[in-house]
């Protein structure tokens, strides 16, 4: 009898609310009632509110249990869950759960979907088409696909994928590197991780066409030490890629060459700016380098260098499986494609919610956020990591695309939303971002360096009404002078916060209330 | 006179050669691709603020000052970082620049001292007023409480002043590529660090290419808060090396305050070492003794006197000696620490008013069979490149020398090609910092026995003839054929294979199959070396053995090749250009050619001597013959410096009239009868000559402490003996030397003042000079190879003394430490060190950091052990720094077949636990006939070497012709034992050798 397949996510988000003890309730109380049970670890669904969240094959497809506790898995069993049968945690068939229904998954096609070590299960859900794709497509023809796609870059800067790989590819070098940048510092973000945990082929599936394209033979992905289960995860995939004849001299047996590594890092935020990034892979400390020269030219170990953040990198394996076309035909404007938001802050159903270009901040929070977890009126969203800007409710209708939220004085950054509800003290906010910039500076440049430290004390002053007229103009004459002055976009974006929360937020630097120290 | 300030670009120049054309601030100019926009500003005349930007590092980027504006382009990019491009237009002021760098530098002063102790020397408070910076309204968090770091003697580390530039960082490691210095935390808690430790516990070499790059007062020299802020500068050379680097001394009245490297020094481009940079100390030092003295008997005391009492003195004690025991019983040594100017008089005064050629230089000692083996075969006695060479180079193949403690501004230059990826090949015995130093790893380190040099050079040279690597384009085209054939069947021989030399060199063949492909296979291979070539019984051969590997890979003629002795002293290359040597007239030509003597004797007035004369060991021998009874010694130690110190002893206490010219009483003038008190180089006018041949001006910087300069003593030494000699100053020595002289007939001080310096030849065919050599065509014509049979020295280990001695320098002394013991370099190496391999050490019950007694077949001295993985079991090593030690009471009178250079690098000795520390060195008993038995072993010698092999007593006949004076011709004729001599030497006596020419 084939057994059961019974899914409980390993996706480390899932592991921390008890996903490990769940499956392992599961195991022991199938062998108690004689049943024949296969666990699949599988990533997450991004529904990360339903987690744990078990599924179980039931022949039409898959149903949904969840959140599922330890103490549930008896009556599970009781109701015959592995039969697909009713229980009061019941969600229906996962397909039809409207939250992940409403999504337009390319990226994260596959993420929790495939038990993400396995290469036949990858195939089966279209791994490798894009790949054996640009095997016999010329070098030319793959980096004008993904131009065409309309690509840009997901780690935050939105420059076109395919003109910086098309710079790498015409740079002469007797070495070049495709750098996967998985170093996901911001505050509320974490597809990057969900990815490599959840569907680690995908984002080598994409490395090996970047380094199909460009010319590179070796691959490095820089993750952040703070995410151990990614980097067990994808040093696992890179072993079995190497096996299956993947990665290595003869990729596929094309004869051509491509290997990937990883290299940790060292607990710094700016190391995933990408020249930082570059300075630690090479071993040494994590400082910003200047530009030019552009890294596409003189990159990693001063070779042409493709540095793209995994979630851009994961998104080619589809490009090239379906051609550009299927890929730009989603968006608005010139950001065209998905982008894989992720909720996070004081919200109800937080995770991974991936749509093109074009929806609204409003719809993302409320329609699949469903407003504030508290329940208090929301008051402020954080729009693109600690250094993103702050709108306040009334600019919730913007369209969430690069050009859009650049106009409303924000950035898409990597997608992160922080939602807040009106307990925020956005004094503090602001305070917390030149808190921030100060901790994590690399303290190269004296505008992030210094600027950082006196924009707390200025803050800080502002809060304690020391003069504040010609304190609230010194701040914003030094955010002039971090945002103009900076070297890299870690000085030159916290201003971003700062001046979002000045100005929407203004009462909140008028007095001392609700000051959270 | 006023203070010198060398303009900063900001950035260094672009490589480029194709230019574009960019319009900064409404000025049109037209510049090289790659220039940055500050260089390109800076050159239009637009003066951009900056603090972290420094022509001699790569743009950096970090303090935003140089901000500008592009048209057609977002943002405020910096103009260090930011490239020229064709059609740019740039503004590198508007009023958003102004806010930005008002606001950047309203930041750094808010954590920056209001009163800067190192005052204008910071740039802080200029810079906040150059752009407008009104006040500091922060008031917060600073890093005004950190603690000084005063652990180095000579600089000291402020944090309080620093600025986080990075400056001192990139300078350790761009320009020095010590890696010593780094940043420590990050963010506001980022601070310059010593890696984690104290200055002078790091890795900090004290180069001071630190304190040169700060911006600020953070890096400063001590002397200046000791003595106070420069306020005019020299220019002129340093006196220690034989790099030469150019200086600014930088001085407040007649005090100096500090010796800043030259930006514009062609050998040094703006670096320094610890030594150039700081130990000048000695200079002023208490011990200086600024008035003649003199005594009659080496017991007495010394009696202060008139200079005219002094020179009537010795004068006339060496007419007396000159009547009595003839006209060659005394001659002089010339000193490669002086200019080329007092070593050319002290020649003429030995040649026309001594009327001998009993003149030699302490070139002897080091470098004299790379004059001998070069003009053997390519026709001149000095490299062939100048040093930026180097940088053009792919394989590095570093022969016996360690330039990181011996040559360090060079060794800096060289790391930075190794850094870039050029390969290193090492031939050492010992393991050398730059086998593998931060960012450098040699490719392959052959670490031979110490005596094997030649042996490995015929390997490598072996397996690239047998392997077909030879370039024989090159070898068609610009060399003998004659030889080279002969040279290629000899190289063959299976004798010379790795594998047969093996055993005798203890190098794996393997290794040194794969580094001879690797040189031979390289764009551009380049051999530097060092005293471990020379000093050996076969010197002279290992020269030629280099000077064949590289004629026969085609690596001569143009940048980054070549054969490149790095000399050892300030102005060796110098002293011997000037006719130092007792068989040669100023630039190398030989004593016997009547057409050279004319030119001489012509403008001297007096009939120039047509033998060679005495070399130093020779003097030796024959004072204690009692044939040779006067000396006059220019700045040199040899009771110190010179091999088988008691020997050495024995001959000074065997002399009349011993005449010491110096800067401090040493251990040669405890044996002299006349002292003469010497100038430093800071009050010396005249001319050093490096090691890539470039003439450098020695100027003046302070009135000379003893009234005199020391070339006005010789001539008044000369007048006394009764020879007319006068020159009004320096510039007129050289216009001598330039009207005798053909590689030097363009040379002047005015082309010198002129040019900033200039690399012989320097006349009509290269009136600029000549950076690399045999470019067209060798010196001689075509490139000779000469044959090279490995002959063992008979110097060897045996049951008695089974450890081969080697020994060198280190980075904080030099030579016999005269100058460095009298400076604070003493707290880096305080004594002489026997640095000993773990297993011997255990062998004989040695701990590290005990008293050892160290003997050789000569003699015995103790010291102290450091166990140390840097020499190989079986060999030792030390230093020759400190005359308690007196390592050179050990080495031995084994010398170079050819020139009789000491043979220092090789001594059999055995080492044994001592219970106490050095003693007096104790009087030797000198056996009498000492100099025929050196005339014997000489003879014996130049027969198993010379490079002939029909009919080899030709050879042997025309070396002892060319090099030995007719005295020791005739004793080896009338006196030697015949049965001692060897068949060829028997067979050369039949030729004509007792015909003196002319």
């Amino acid at each position: 009898m084939t057994p059961i397949k019974v899914y409980v996510p390993k996706d480390s988000a899932a592991r921390s609310i008890g996903s490990d003890q769940v499956a392992r309730a599961i195991e022991e109380e199938s062998i108690k009632r004689g049943l024949s049970i296969a666990i699949v670890r599988n990533g997450s669904r991004g529904a990360l509110w339903l987690e744990p969240l078990v599924e179980v094959e039931s022949g039409d497809g898959r149903t949904a249990y969840g959140p599922v506790q330890v103490s549930d898995v008896v009556s599970l069993f009781d109701a015959g869950f592995h039969l697909g049968q009713s229980h009061p945690l019941s969600l229906g068939k996962t397909d039809d759960i409207g939250w992940l229904a409403r999504q337009d998954r390319v990226t994260f096609a596959r993420v929790g979907i495939v038990d993400p070590l396995s290469i036949p299960d990858y195939q089966e859900q279209g791994g490798l088409v894009g790949l054996r794709r640009a095997l016999a497509m010329t070098s030319e023809e793959i980096v004008t696909e993904v131009t065409e796609s309309g690509l840009r870059g997901r780690g935050g800067a939105g420059f076109p994928a395919g003109i910086k790989w098309r710079t790498v590819m015409t740079t002469a070098g007797d070495h070049k590197y495709v750098c996967c940048n998985a170093d996901e510092g911001d505050s509320g973000t974490f597809a990057d991780r969900m990815l490599m945990e959840g569907d680690p082929f995908t984002l080598l599936e994409g490395m090996t066409i970047a380094g199909i394209a460009v010319g590179a033979i070796e691959g490095v992905i820089y993750i952040r030490s703070e995410y151990p289960d990614a980097i067990e995860t994808m040093t696992a995939a890179i072993e079995i890629a190497r096996e299956y004849g993947w990665l290595g001299s003869s990729v596929l047996g094309s004869g051509q060459n491509f290997d990937v590594r990883i290299r940790v890092g060292g607990g710094s935020y700016v190391c995933g700016e990408e020249t930082a990034m570059l300075e630690s892979i090479e071993g040494k400390r994590g400082v910003v380098r200047s530009k030019p020269p552009l890294p596409a030219i003189e990159g990693l170990f001063g070779k042409p260098t493709v540095i793209n953040n995994v979630l851009t990198l994961a998104s080619v394996p589809a490009i090239l499986a379906d051609g550009a076309s299927a890929y730009q035909s989603r968006g608005v404007g010139r950001s065209l494609g998905t982008q894989v938001f992720q909720l996070a802050g004081n919200i109800s159903r937080g995770g991974i919610v991936e749509l093109a270009f074009g929806v609204t901040l409003d719809s993302l929070i409320n329609d699949f956020g469903g407003g504030t977890l508290s329940g208090r009126p929301a008051r402020a969203v954080q729009v693109g990591g600690p250094l993103g800007a702050y709108f306040p409710i009334s600019a919730f209708n913007v369209s969430m695309d690069y050009e859009s939220l650049l106009a409303a004085g924000g950035m898409l950054g990597h997608g992160g939303i922080v939602l807040f509800d009106d307990s925020v003290n956005m004094a503090a906010q602001a305070k917390f971002a030149m808190d921030f910039c100060a901790v994590e500076s690399c303290g190269k440049c004296t505008p992030c360096r210094l600027g950082s430290v006196r924009g707390s004390e200025t803050i800080e002053k502002i809060i304690n009404g020391e003069d504040r007229v010609g304190n609230k103009r010194l701040l914003l004459e030094l955010c002039e002078v971090m945002a103009d002055g900076s070297l890299c976009a870690m000085g030159g974006l916290t201003p971003l916060p700062v001046r979002s929360a000045l100005l929407h937020f203004e009462e909140d630097f008028d007095s001392r209330r609700g000051v959270r120290k | 006179m006023t203070l010198i300030i060398e303009s900063d670009f900001g950035t260094p120049a672009s490589s480029r050669e194709d230019l574009v054309n960019v319009v900064i601030d409404g000025i049109e100019i037209e510049i090289p691709t790659d220039t940055s926009i500050m260089r390109a500003s800076a050159i239009a005349g637009i003066s951009i603020p900056k603090l972290c930007a420094t022509d001699s590092l790569k743009a950096f980027g970090s303090c935003r000052l140089c901000v500008v504006e592009i048209e057609g382009r977002n943002g405020t990019p910096s103009s260090c970082t930011t490239p020229v491009a064709e059609g740019m237009r740039i503004s590198t002021n508007s009023a958003r620049i102004d806010r930005i760098r008002q606001g950047v530098m309203e930041l750094y002063m808010s954590d920056h001292p209001e009163i800067c102790a190192a005052g204008d020397e910071c740039e802080m408070h200029g810079m906040a007023k150059q752009v407008g910076l009104q006040q500091v309204r922060y008031a917060g968090r600073t890093h005004l409480d950190q603690p000084k770091d005063e652990s180095n003697p000579y600089f000291t580390f402020d944090s309080t002043e620093c600025i986080l530039c990075n400056r001192c960082v990139r300078a350790c490691d761009e320009v020095q590529g010590t890696f010593a210095l780094t940043i420590e935390n990050r963010g506001f808690e980022a601070r310059v660090s010593s890696s984690g430790t104290s200055f002078i516990e790091s890795e900090c070499v004290s180069c001071g290419a630190c304190v040169q790059a700060c911006p600020t007062g953070a890096l400063t020299e001590k002397t200046l808060y000791t003595i106070g802020t420069p306020t005019r500068s020299v220019i002129t050379t340093c006196a220690y090396c034989g790099v030469g680097c150019s200086f600014k001394a930088e001085m407040r009245g007649d005090e100096l305050v500090r010796m800043v490297p030259l930006k514009d020094g062609g050998a040094n481009e703006g670096h320094s070492c610890v030594k150039g940079r700081f130990a000048w100390g000695y200079a002023t030092h208490e011990d200086r003794i600024t008035e003649p003295m003199i005594r009659e008997k080496i017991s007495d005391p010394w009696r202060r006197v008139s200079w005219e009492e002094a020179i009537e003195y010795a004068a006339s004690g060496l007419k007396d000696l000159q009547a009595k025991y003839g006209v060659d019983s005394i001659g002089g040594i010339t000193s490669s620490r002086c200019t080329n100017e007092e070593v050319y008089v002290v020649q003429k005064m030995i040649r026309a008013a001594m009327g001998n050629n009993n003149v030699d230089t302490c070139a002897r000692v080091c470098h004299s069979p790379t004059g001998y083996g070069l003009s053997q075969t390519f026709g001149t006695s000095a490299g062939t490149q100048d040093f930026e060479s180097v940088e053009h180079s792919d394989v590095i193949l570093l022969i016996g020398a360690n330039p990181t403690d011996a040559h360090p501004v060079f060794a800096s230059r060289m790391k930075k090609v190794l850094r870039k990826g050029a390969q290193l090949i090492v031939v050492d015995p010992r393991t050398i910092a730059l086998v593998r130093t931060p960012h450098v790893k040699a490719a392959h380190h052959l670490q031979l026995l110490p005596g094997t040099n030649v042996a490995i050079i015929n390997a490598l040279a072996h397996v690239i003839a047998e392997e077909g690597l030879i370039d024989r384009d090159f070898v068609q085209a610009r060399c003998d054929k004659e030889s080279f054939a002969r040279w290629e069947e000899f190289i063959r021989l299976p004798e010379n294979s790795p594998e047969a030399l093996e055993h005798a060199t203890r190098v794996p063949a393997q290794s040194v199959r794969e580094a001879a492909r690797l040189f031979a296979s390289a764009r551009n291979a380049a051999i530097y070396y060092g005293l471990g070539v020379t000093e050996h019984s076969q010197g002279s051969t290992m020269v030629m053995g280099i000077a064949n590997l590289a004629m026969a890979t085609g690596n001569i003629g143009r940048p980054g090749v070549g054969v490149n002795p790095l000399r050892g002293q300030n102005n060796v290359q110098g002293s011997c250009d000037m006719g130092s040597f007792p068989h040669e007239l100023p630039g190398y030509r030989h004593i016997s050619n009547p057409k050279t003597r004319a030119i001489f004797e012509k403008i001297w007035g007096r009939e120039i001597k047509a033998e060679p004369g005495l070399r130093i060991p020779n003097m030796f021998d024959a004072a204690i013959s009692g044939e040779f009874k006067g000396l006059y010694i220019q700045g040199e130690d040899i009771a110190h410096s010179d091999p088988n110190t008691s020997h050495v002893h024995a001959a000074l206490r065997a002399m009349d009239m011993v005449i010491v010219q110096d800067l401090f009483l040493n251990e040669t003038s405890k044996f002299a009868h006349v002292f003469l008190p010497g100038t430093s180089f800071l009050e010396k006018d005249g001319t050093f000559t490096n090691a890539e041949r470039r003439i450098n001006r020695v100027r003046p910087v302070m009135a000379s402490k003893t009234g005199k300069a020391e070339w006005e003593v010789t001539c008044d030494l000369a007048k006394a003996l009764g020879y007319d000699m006068d020159y009004e100053n320096g510039a007129q020595i050289m216009d001598e030397i330039a009207a005798t002289t053909p590689t030097f007939s363009g040379v002047s001080f005015a082309k010198l003042d002129e040019l900033g310096s200039i690399q012989w030849p320097c006349n009509e065919e290269n009136p600029a000079g000549t950076p690399v050599m045999h470019v067209e065509h060798f010196v001689r014509g075509e490139g000779r190879f000469m044959e090279t049979p490995f002959v063992p020295t008979d110097e060897r280990a045996s049951r008695k003394f089974p450890l081969l001695l080697t020994t060198g320098r280190i980075l904080s002394q030099y030579n016999v430490g005269a100058q460095t013991r009298r400076t604070a370099n003493v707290i880096w190496h305080s004594e002489d060190i026997l640095d000993i391999h773990e297993s011997d050490a255990e062998l004989r019950g040695i701990a590290d950091g005990t008293w050892v007694k160290l003997s050789s077949r000569v003699g015995e001295t103790v010291m102290r052990a450091r166990i140390s993985a840097e020499v190989p079991a079986g060999v030792v090593y030390t230093t020759f720094h400190f005359p308690e030690s007196g390592a050179n009471v050990i080495t031995t009178d084994y010398s170079d077949w050819a020139t009789n250079c000491p043979e220092y690098k090789v001594t059999a000795v055995e080492i044994a636990p001592s219970l106490k520390g050095p003693s007096e060195i104790g009087q030797h008993q000198v056996h009498s006939d000492v100099a025929l038995s050196s005339i014997v072993r000489m003879a014996n010698q130049i027969a198993a070497n010379v490079p002939a092999q029909a009919a080899p007593e030709h050879a042997v006949a025309h070396h002892i012709e060319q090099f030995w004076t007719p005295s020791m011709r005739l004793r080896l004729i009338n006196e030697a034992d015949r049965s001692q001599l060897s068949p060829i030497v028997l067979r050369a006596m039949e030729l004509d050798l007792d015909h003196s020419p002319n």
